[in-house]
């Protein structure tokens, strides 16, 4: 198998290739700074797998046709958690680069974005996070429609709270779960025929019970 | 504190050296090593420590007497200071002298090149004899030594003939399966106190048959990692590790005799016989002698400084790994090179170990 993974040097993005590098797939890295991939690449090569990189901003869409060709899985793990880039990184530039890679990928292909718990509904300390991620939610259904009758599958991945160095600011609580765990569940739900992933599972179920809360109760919450 | 598990990347692995950020665990190089033919030199009780950890506390495993420490296989490392600066240093320079064994205490390690050894797979063939009494275990343990790779010895501590069982191995051939998955302890429940310790030792001892069999690594080296959070089994007051190393048989005798008239009991209570490879760490707690680790609930103070004194009074040391309260003038009597190292700290790093030891 022949992955592609954009934003490889996530702490999420890492967990899941080291699970594939380890069973000998072939890794195709690409992420923006050059010393940090060159780490992430020396540490997958030592582990087994067949790894190369290239160093590109996601904004730039330039080189993903020729990329996207040779690949049979895509993972979309490049996100920010707050900043002036929120919705352009999660959400503008995702959506733009998978306009082309889906047209792109042959049949049998997959495509796995990571999106999020926070996708599912809008709250006070993350709008712009949330709402990055809830449109790419929207968007990857879309896609997984319209891909549907070619062949190509699209994965929705969305963990809950993980424990890297983008949530490093927060106050840790059970809730989190680690890096390493949910990259075998990424992996696990490449392999497997969902189409849309929470990570860990239970999170399917606390975000059920947010959704089913009434507006005019929520809107006094402060969760 | 300062957490490494960011520093969690592999570096490269090459003819049996492995390079690797200081975050990684023995553990995971065992993953990695194991299936490619080769083995960490050395490995103490867990495969859940880092291999800064490793370094800082120069630990020790079952096959001292021939490997000596792991600071002696390791041949490069970095260590970051806080003044920003990055040094690489390799046997024979001071500075790693000083980290070796310097407990974090001289800068971040940031990466190590570790020497590993080859070995035939993952199995390891064992030999259990049951022993009864000091002279007979003296008699297992050179004779043990002289013809394998790793021994160590269980003592059931409370038993005042002083029982236990020895245990010795070499690397062999063969497949053998991993280990199936472990048990956990969902809460703290205390469960250890002198009569299921003195029950479960019993029964430990009568329940094992001795003699050989090859098997899976894992379980030998790492029997409680089977058991996830077994710590919880003392209780929410937690219990602290006693070790300490005596030259002489006649101290490890009224050691062990103090701790059964005490009936300081714990089930987890080993007993090896340190060889005298050298190891270049400054403050490095092996020495030749034997060493005793027995773990104790937190509240038995007084277990504690009378063991240190038995300990001291022998011309033996205290492990600082494990230590929750030694004497400053223990250490400073133990640890004869503790000046020289000094010269070598980071005015950045302290610990509440250093604080009350030498501050």
């Amino acid at each position: 198998m022949k992955v592609l993974v954009l934003g490889a040097t996530s702490a999420i993005a890492q967990a899941a290739a080291r699970i594939w590098a380890t069973r000998g797939d072939e890794l195709l890295l690409v992420a923006r700074s050059a010393e940090k991939l060159q780490a992430v690449a020396d540490d997958l090569r030592t582990r087994g797998g067949k790894v190369e990189t290239m160093v590109h901003d996601l904004n730039d869409r330039s080189s993903y046709s020729t990329l996207a060709r040779l690949a049979d899985v895509v993972l979309l793990a490049h996100g920010v958690l707050n900043g002036p880039d929120v919705l352009q990184t999660n959400l503008v530039g995702p959506v733009e680069l998978l306009e082309l890679i889906g047209e792109i990928l042959p049949p049998g292909a997959c495509i796995a974005a990571i999106s999020s718990v926070s996708g599912d509904r809008g709250r006070a300390k993350n709008a712009l996070y949330g709402a990055s991620k809830a449109g790419l939610d929207a968007y990857l259904s879309a896609l997984r429609q319209r891909l549907f009758h070619k062949g190509v599958r699209v994965v929705t991945l969305k963990p809950g709270f993980v424990d890297t160095p983008m949530t490093a600011q927060m106050q840790k609580s059970p809730l989190f779960s680690s890096p390493a765990s949910v990259g075998r569940g990424i992996v696990r739900a490449i392999d497997g025929r969902r189409d849309v992933v929470y990570l860990p599972w239970y999170w399917r179920f606390i975000m059920l019970i947010v959704r089913m809360i009434p507006e005019p109760l929520f809107k006094r919450m402060s969760f | 504190m300062l957490k490494t598990g960011g520093l969690d990347r592999f570096i490269s692995f090459q003819d049996g050296i492995v390079r690797c950020e200081a975050g990684i665990t023995l553990g995971e190089i065992l993953e990695l090593a194991v299936p490619r033919g080769y083995f960490l030199p050395v490995v103490p009780g867990t495969k859940h420590v880092s291999v800064g950890g490793a370094i800082a506390n120069d630990i020790h495993g079952k096959n001292h007497h021939r490997a000596g420490t792991f600071g002696r296989h390791v041949r490069r490392l970095e260590l970051l200071r806080s003044d920003g600066s990055r040094a690489e240093v390799s046997p024979g320079d001071e500075l790693f002298n000083a980290t070796v064994g310097g407990l974090g205490l001289t800068g971040l390690i940031t990466w190590a090149e570790i020497a590993l050894r080859p070995v035939p797979g993952a199995a390891v063939q064992t030999d259990a004899l049951k022993f009864t009494g000091l002279d007979e275990f003296f008699a297992i343990s050179d004779e043990s030594d002289a013809l394998c790779e790793y021994t160590v010895a269980w003592l059931d501590v409370l038993s005042r003939e002083h029982r236990g069982i020895f245990y010795r191995g070499d690397h062999a051939a063969g497949a053998v399966r991993a280990p199936r998955a472990r048990v956990s302890v969902p809460v703290d429940v205390k469960l250890v106190n002198g009569l299921t310790v003195r029950a479960f030792n019993a029964a430990y001892y009568l329940a094992q048959r001795g003699g050989k069999r090859v098997g899976h690594y894992d379980p030998f080296f790492f029997p409680l990692d089977a058991v996830d959070r077994w710590n919880r089994l003392y209780g929410k007051g937690g219990f602290l590790q006693f070790q300490c190393v005596v030259p002489a048989r006649e101290g490890l005798r009224e050691l062990l005799d103090e701790i059964a008239r005490l009936g300081a009991g714990s089930p987890l209570t080993v007993l090896k016989k340190f060889g005298d490879v050298p190891s270049p760490g400054m403050l490095s707690f092996p020495r030749p002698g034997f060493t005793v680790a027995i773990d104790l609930p937190s509240s038995e103070i007084q277990t504690f400084a009378r063991l240190e004194s038995i300990a001291a009074g022998a011309g033996g040391a205290l492990y600082p790994a494990k230590d929750a309260r030694m004497s400053a003038a223990t250490f400073v009597k133990s640890y004869p090179r503790l000046d020289e190292f000094k010269r070598f700290l980071d005015p950045a790093f302290s610990s509440s170990f250093w604080r009350r030891v030498a501050g």
